[in-house]
């Protein structure tokens, strides 16, 4: 593929010096150096996979860098956030990873957008780069940066992570697919954890991400076959790298039809899911529930489950336990985060396990009381709770499709709540 | 025996398991057996008859809507990958 980048920075002799082991590369050269300086590059999450990609892109001489994330250093993103520290906890994550690239590289250009990526702002905040990196974590974003890309004509290099396993392609409609040729459609609303809930090996996000750094830099000086067309899935227990092909559908609902004729949509009504895995409060999460899509037929009617959820605070779980309410307490989430932090006296079933049960019993395949579900009373009160109250949420909602009429209560913001207001001695994770 | 590797998201539906033999002639079939196997897998594949369309079946590198679809032949070692949809990244 030619050079996208077709500009030529000016490097100074201190440049010249730094970026010397690039320069003596016959394919790179002081040429491929120079399109590294005049190119610039959007990362849309500064996170797992933004932290390695805007490190390595900054280190490696891209000219101008723009970050767009909303949130801000917590302890529990160090894990696999190398761009952030502990001295920048607490900090926007647009800061704090300015701070560290700034002393990395302070002859490029930082452009920080302390906001979320919508339909109403993509165009504009898009517009200026030349390559889109996708280091999202959520379905409705990767949609909007897919649609988004393919509506300005921009590569988008794509990464994605799960636990063990990760996938990188580059979606470029102008030269082939784009992500909805491959994924037309997202999955129902629940089947597809993401990484708060299900796990991701922390190292997992540094290979997939400095492999989209890798395609950027190929993308911009124009070296190599990008992953055009093609998709990388790498297991890590395996420590597999299995290519697949991905094919242009020319009846792709967007790449398909002009370019100027693609239209951003509301992407968490078309994915039936909030486009963060932020801890929201329980009642919030509910607000945007499942949109009873087609797609999402498994789940039968959802009509019931959209009726508000009753809340019941840390602060007066805690005062109902010492009054001696005789309570029933439902703990969903996985038996490895009941190793970290637990309340006495919770009946335990994870989430999943719920979720098989109720469709098993929407398909008639089992009655409830051939299910974990028989273990949950109809007639009494329960208060279910995971860890910031989002699972619980929509176990809540699961069990009112199968015919709960009890009062199912949501416990506010979940193990984490109990931890910060009633037992500060509890571990937060 | 061919076998079919099923990606994180669903092996919830497998006993965990991150392949399953399965037999038969066609994709179509394999995928049958599988769902024999694993009866709360099937609605997870398929909206009725048709599979749906998050999921893609994989030969080797190739999708199977480019072959024949779920009529496709396999071999009887043939290798089969349900390729997933994930979203995680940034968190």
């Amino acid at each position: 593929m030619q050079p996208l980048v077709q500009k030529f920075g000016e490097l100074s002799n201190s440049e010249i010096a730094r970026y010397g082991r690039h320069l003596i590369m016959p394919e790179f050269g002081i040429e491929g150096q120079r399109r590294m300086k005049a190119a610039s590059v959007l990362i849309i999450g500064t996170g797992g996979l933004g932290s390695p990609v805007a490190l390595y892109l900054a280190a490696a001489g891209v000219g101008r860098i723009g970050l767009v994330d909303y949130d801000v250093v917590d302890e529990s993103n160090l894990q696999r956030q190398i761009v952030h520290g502990i001295s920048t906890v607490g900090m926007l994550k647009v800061e704090s990873a300015a701070q560290r690239l700034r002393d990395l590289n302070p002859d490029i250009q930082l452009d920080l957008y302390n906001e979320p990526l919508t339909s109403d702002n993509a165009i504009e905040m898009m517009t200026p780069y030349d390559i889109i990196i996708d280091g999202t974590d959520n379905f409705p974003t990767r949609y909007l940066v897919n649609d988004a890309c393919v509506k300005l004509g921009k590569p988008n290099v794509y990464g994605s992570i799960l636990r063990f396993d990760g996938q990188l392609s580059v979606f470029y409609a102008k030269e082939g697919p784009c992500y909805r040729c491959m994924f037309p459609e997202p999955p129902p609303p629940g089947l597809v954890p993401n990484c708060a809930e299900a796990g991701v090996l922390g190292v997992l996000p540094g290979i997939i991400g400095t492999m989209q750094a890798t395609e950027a830099i190929k993308l911009i000086t124009g070296i190599g076959e990008p992953m055009v067309g093609r998709m990388i899935l790498y297991d890590a227990l395996e420590m597999s790298f299995t290519p697949i092909k991905i094919r242009k559908d020319v009846h792709c609902p967007v790449c398909g039809i002009p370019a100027e004729q693609v239209v951003l949509i509301d992407y968490e009504a078309f994915c039936g899911v909030p486009a963060h895995d932020h801890s929201t409060p329980a009642g919030q999460a509910a607000t945007i529930s499942a949109n009873g899509k087609s797609h999402n037929g498994s789940h039968g009617d959802v009509s019931n489950a959209s009726a508000p959820i009753p809340q019941i605070t840390a602060v007066d779980l805690k005062q109902r336990i010492d009054a001696g309410d005789n309570l029933y307490i439902l703990d969903v989430r996985n038996p490895e985060e009941w190793a970290i932090s637990a309340l006495e006296d919770t009946v335990k079933i994870p989430k999943p396990d719920i979720v098989l049960a109720v469709e098993d019993v929407l398909s008639k395949r089992k009655t409830a009381e051939q299910t974990v579900l028989a273990e949950i009373p109809r007639d009494r009160e329960v208060i279910v709770h995971c860890r910031s109250g989002i699972r619980s949420t929509d176990v809540i909602k699961l069990l009112r499709q199968v015919g709960y009429e009890n009062v199912l209560v949501n416990l506010e913001g979940g193990i984490l709540a109990w931890a910060k207001y009633v037992d500060t001695t509890m571990p937060s994770y | 025996m061919a076998n079919i590797t099923i990606p994180t998201p669903l092996r919830a539906y497998t006993n965990q398991q991150k392949a399953v033999d399965v037999s038969g002639a066609t994709v179509g079939q394999a995928i049958d057996d599988l769902t024999r196997q694993f009866p709360a897998l099937r609605d997870h594949l398929f909206n009725g008859v048709e599979l749906r369309r998050f999921v893609n079946i994989y030969i080797g590198e190739d999708d199977i809507r480019f072959l024949s679809g779920l009529e496709t032949e396999i071999s009887e070692r043939e290798s089969l990958r349900i390729i997933p949809t994930v979203a995680g990244g940034k968190a």
